[in-house]
Order: C-alpha cells, then structure tokens, then sequence
C-alpha cells in the first residue's frame, strides 16, 4: 500500500514545502494584523477587518482568479515583482505558496486576535511604566503570553495551507513536480482510469500529516500554557 | 516633587485638576468616579490630556503649550496596580529585573539586594505569580517598580484586595521604603485609615476636581461629604507609651498626657512610643467627666472643630491634651442637644482602641 511512486513522493515533498513557506510567510503579518485588530481603534478597522476575512468567505477559485489577475505575468503586482525582484509567481511552487497563504492568513488571525484580545491591556500598561517602549512591551508581554494562540493558528494555516485547492489550481495549474500538491495530485490520480489506489494513499497520507501537525500544536500549546 | 494642571475629558467625563506638593507621601481620595484613577493614568502617561502641564522632581513631563508629551517609558514613574499586574510569564526576580533592564545604568539608585531585603520577597524570587499570595503579589509589585529607580511612585488602591493584617504590613513596608529610598509617593486610596496613617497631604478629588487638600486628619473629616456614604471612616492615631500589662484581665494600660488608654492586647512595656488607632465612630464626647460608664478610656481635650451640616452625621475635632488630634463623629441631634462649641473643655470616651502596627 505504501510503496510510493515518484510523482506521489513529489506532491508530498512539495505540498509540506508550500504549507510550510506559507504557515512562516503569513505568520509574521497575521500577528500584527490580529493585534492590531485587537487592541487599536481606527478609521477602517472593520474595513480590514472584512478584508481580512474575505477569502474565507470568496469561491476559492475567485481568489485564485483575483490572483492570477494581480499576480500573473502581466498583473501589476506580478510585473513590478518579477521585473524588480525576479520573484515569479505564475505557474510556480511560489505561487502556490502565495495562494496557500492568502488562503490560510484569515484562519491565522481569529485565535490570535482572541489571545491578544485576553491578555490584560494593564500588563502592557505596566511594562511601559517600567520603561519599555510599545516594542519591547509587546515582545515582551503580549506575544508571549499570546503564544498558545499564535501556535493554534500557525497549525491551523498549516492545515488549510496543506489542504488547499481551489485557488492554487486557479492560479498556477497543476504542474506535477512544480505546482502538483497532495490535493492537486489526488484530483489528478481520481480522473486517471484505475488511480483510485494512488488517490486512496496520497488521502492517508494528507490526514496522517494533519493529525501530526495537531499533536504537535497540543503538546506545543501545553507548554506554553503551563508557564502561565 | 509634583506640580501638575491637567484637564482631560472623554465622552462622560471631565476632569480638571490643578495642585502642587511636596508631600512625601500624598494620599489622594474620593468617592468612586472621582477621577482617582484617571488622574493617575495622566500622570504615568498612560492617558494623554487634553491640554495642561505636569512635573515630576523639576521635570517637566507634560507641557501641552510647548508640545511635550513624555511617553509613559521616559517618564520614569512607577505605577503599583491593586492587582499587582505581575508578568504572569515571568518570575518573581523576573518582574522585579524588569524595570531595571530599561533603566540607563546611571540612573540605576536601587540596589537590587536592599530592595529584595526591605520588601521581604528573597524567599519567592524563583516563585511564578500564580503562585503568590495577594499580600506577596503586591510586595514584588512594589519592588518591580522601585527596581526602575522612578522619580514618583504612584499606587493606585494598593491595599484594596488584601485583608486586614496584610494590609497593615504594607502600610508598614510602604513607611520602610519612604523611609529608605526617598521616593515621593501619591497613594490612591479609599481608606481614611491608610491616607491618615500614611500621608503628609490629603487630596480630595471629586467630579474630577480637587475639592480640599490639606493635612489628612482635618481635610478627610470636612470632606466627608463627598465622600460615600459614612463608609470612608475617619480614623486617628495617638501616641502612647506602655504603662504596664494588666494579666488578671488581658488588657494593656497605656500612658497618654490626656488619660489612660485600655488596649485589648499584651505589649510588654517598652521605652519607646507606641501608636494606636481609633475610629471617629468609636469616640463619644461627655461635657464632664463620667462616672457610671463602662468605658475605660477616657481623655481630655478641647473642641477645635466642628463640622456639621445636612447630614446626621457630625465631625468634631478634638485637641487632646499633650497635643493628639482626634476626631469623633457624633450625631448632628447630639451636638445640638449638647450644645457643644469651639473651645469648649471636653471629655473623649473611647470604646475601642485598635494597636497601629507600625512599631516605633
């Protein structure tokens, strides 16, 4: 059963490399965005607020188009990057790393908003009466003690990123060995005549990895928890 | 040490609070939704004023006319929550290094080991906070935030979640460090005890002004009315010295100018003065001196006071003989009745008689 072939033992390589560039790529704005949305008022904080959240709520195949548009060859976004970066998305693993992050970036922000949105405003007060600046005070107070949140969302965009589909076959097709994730290569394996064997395996495999992936968020979020 | 006019308003309250002092020790009070707190967010930065102008030790912190607005970390003010808001991540020796890692090295003036000793906290520096009682909460509290070396240390209701003798031993611990750190303290409170015992100058703020200032045991009683409901006892403290201890019946006698004081406690006697507290509540006046009474303390002195209006309540100052202040709260029908003037002769009875727990 598990005797993989090279182009399942590909799609694997390849879908933990895009879930993983996009777990690190979306972490980092995903805990400013979320903070901000937490502990800031300001004109346009619903705006950013929907902004945020709408591929969550978009046909995947929209975002993946509204990629396409922004980010191909001849997008805006996609020429400025390609022709001042060398950076190209288009029918790249890149791209699909950029469509699994946009995709994965609102399901990041909810738990950590909500553990910014517990930790007691006063602790910041505090570390600033002590003299650390807005910087200091939030490496040093609220990301901390905001961990076990920032752990559950960095597994579920990691997750989502492994899983998603729609909007990465929109964007960069499904190019074995480039663009073929896990779930792009079982939609492939499920229209060859007699690839249900192949799908069945690469299904195994994708839940094995997500279950991992939670394991580790639990024993991570323990941890953390247990510190406090 | 603090001079401030500092006007602030949001969208249900205005607040507009102008004073100087150089108290070591200012006790600021007030009905709840007075502003205390507020106030104190001003001070620390915490909150930006609308226009006005702060000072903390000749520097200016706040100067809205010329633009300056210090942020709360270069204002070097510690601030003593009521819930300590210890870093729950950190341990104690965490919390209390805190400040110091912030502070530029040659303004470091506390050391370390002296505040560790003087807070009493050396045997809980590897301790987490989860683990602390309220009473140790609130001392690593006081020391993460002496650690910072500030120019002020403000403490807003420091007292207000701990029980009695706890909190007599951080009104002990907060004497200590004026003591030995010289750092000017405005203490927020709601307790007439705590601002009497500790304070030089009593603040009385409230709708967001100060509506009196002055020494704590004449300002607390003829602010009294804007001070909730009869709540916010008046209390006094006497100095006595031990007579003797009376073991047949379990009571202390103690010698005071004015007369006796009986004391439900053993005190060995000792050279050195002792003091004792006494709720106004707990204090009758007699225009002679009275026989058939089951009180047993009985002390002379002269009306100096009398604050009386609408409210049943009465507040009348006493200046006990060798000089004490005291004040009783009496009703209005009893003064009247009595007939009880500034400068009369009088006798206090006081029926309960509580031991300040602050040694010498």
């Amino acid at each position: 059963m598990f005797d993989l072939s090279p182009q399942e033992i590909t799609a694997i390589g390849l879908s933990v490399k895009v879930a993983s560039v996009a777990t690190l790529a979306a972490l980092p704005p995903a805990i400013i965005v979320a903070y901000a949305l937490a502990r800031w008022r300001f004109p346009g904080h619903a705006a950013l607020n929907a902004a945020v959240h709408l591929p969550l709520v978009l046909p995947p195949v929209v975002t993946g188009f509204a990629l396409l548009l922004l980010f191909g060859r001849h997008g805006p976004a996609g020429a400025f990057l390609a022709e001042h970066f060398g950076l190209i998305f288009a029918f790249r693993w890149t791209g699909a790393a950029l469509a699994a992050t946009v995709m994965s970036f609102p399901l990041m922000i909810r738990p950590i908003r909500l553990s910014f949105e517990n930790v007691d405003r006063r602790l910041g007060d505090a570390a600033r009466s002590l003299g650390a600046n807005r910087l200091w005070s939030f490496l040093l107070i609220a990301l901390p003690l905001a961990a076990p949140g920032v752990i559950v969302g960095a597994i579920l965009g990691f997750a989502k990123a492994l899983g998603e589909f729609g909007a990465t076959i929109t964007f960069v097709s499904n190019i074995p060995g480039e663009t073929q994730t896990i779930p792009a290569a079982i939609y492939s394996f499920i229209q060859t005549p007699n690839g249900d064997p192949e799908a069945l395996r690469l299904a195994f495999i994708s839940a094995a990895i997500a279950i991992v992936a939670l394991l580790i968020s639990e024993a991570l979020q323990r941890r953390a928890g247990a510190r406090l | 040490m603090i001079a401030l006019d500092l006007r602030y308003a949001c969208a249900n309250f205005q607040l507009s609070a102008k004073f100087a002092s150089d108290a070591r020790i200012i006790g600021l009070v007030g009905p709840s939704g007075a502003g205390k707190t507020t106030l104190a967010l001003l001070i620390a930065g915490l909150l930006r004023p609308n226009a006005g102008r702060l000072a903390a030790n000749g520097v200016t912190l706040v100067d809205t006319d010329k633009g300056i607005f210090l942020p709360p970390e270069k204002r070097r003010i510690g601030f003593v929550f009521q819930d300590a808001m210890l870093f729950p991540h950190l341990s104690a020796r965490q919390n209390i290094l805190f400040g110091r890692w912030f502070t530029p090295k040659p303004e470091r003036r506390v050391p370390f080991e002296q505040v560790v000793e003087t807070v009493g906290v050396g045997h809980l520096l590897q301790r987490r906070p989860s683990t602390l009682s309220g009473g140790e909460k609130q001392r690593v509290g006081l020391a993460r935030a002496l650690l910072s070396s500030p120019r002020l240390l403000l403490m807003d209701e420091p007292m207000a979640s701990l029980d009695f003798s706890r909190r007599q031993e951080i009104m002990d611990l907060i004497e200590r460090l004026r003591d030995a750190f010289a750092i000017p303290m405005l203490i927020i409170s709601h307790a007439a005890d705590e601002v009497v015992r500790l304070a030089d100058e009593a603040i009385v703020l409230d709708h967001g002004r100060v509506v009196a200032r002055g020494a704590p045991l004449e300002t607390i009683p003829s602010a009294s009315r804007v001070l909730e409901g009869g709540r916010f006892m008046v209390a006094n403290a006497l100095k006595a010295s031990v007579a003797s201890y009376d073991a047949r019946y379990g009571l202390t006698r103690l010698a005071h100018p004015a007369g006796e004081i009986v004391l439900v406690a053993q005190i060995e006697p000792d050279a050195r003065p002792i003091r004792v507290q006494v709720k106004a509540t707990d204090v009758a006046i007699g225009k002679s001196y009275p026989v058939d009474t089951s009180v047993r303390t009985i002390l002379r002195g002269m009306i100096v006071n009398i604050d009386a209006n609408d409210s049943p309540l009465a507040f009348v100052a006493l200046e006990l003989v060798g000089g004490d202040r005291l004040t009783a709260a009496i009703t209005r029908l009893a003064l009247d009745e009595l007939k009880l003037h500034k400068g009369d002769d009088v006798f206090a009875l006081v029926k309960s008689v509580a031991l300040d727990e602050r040694g010498q």
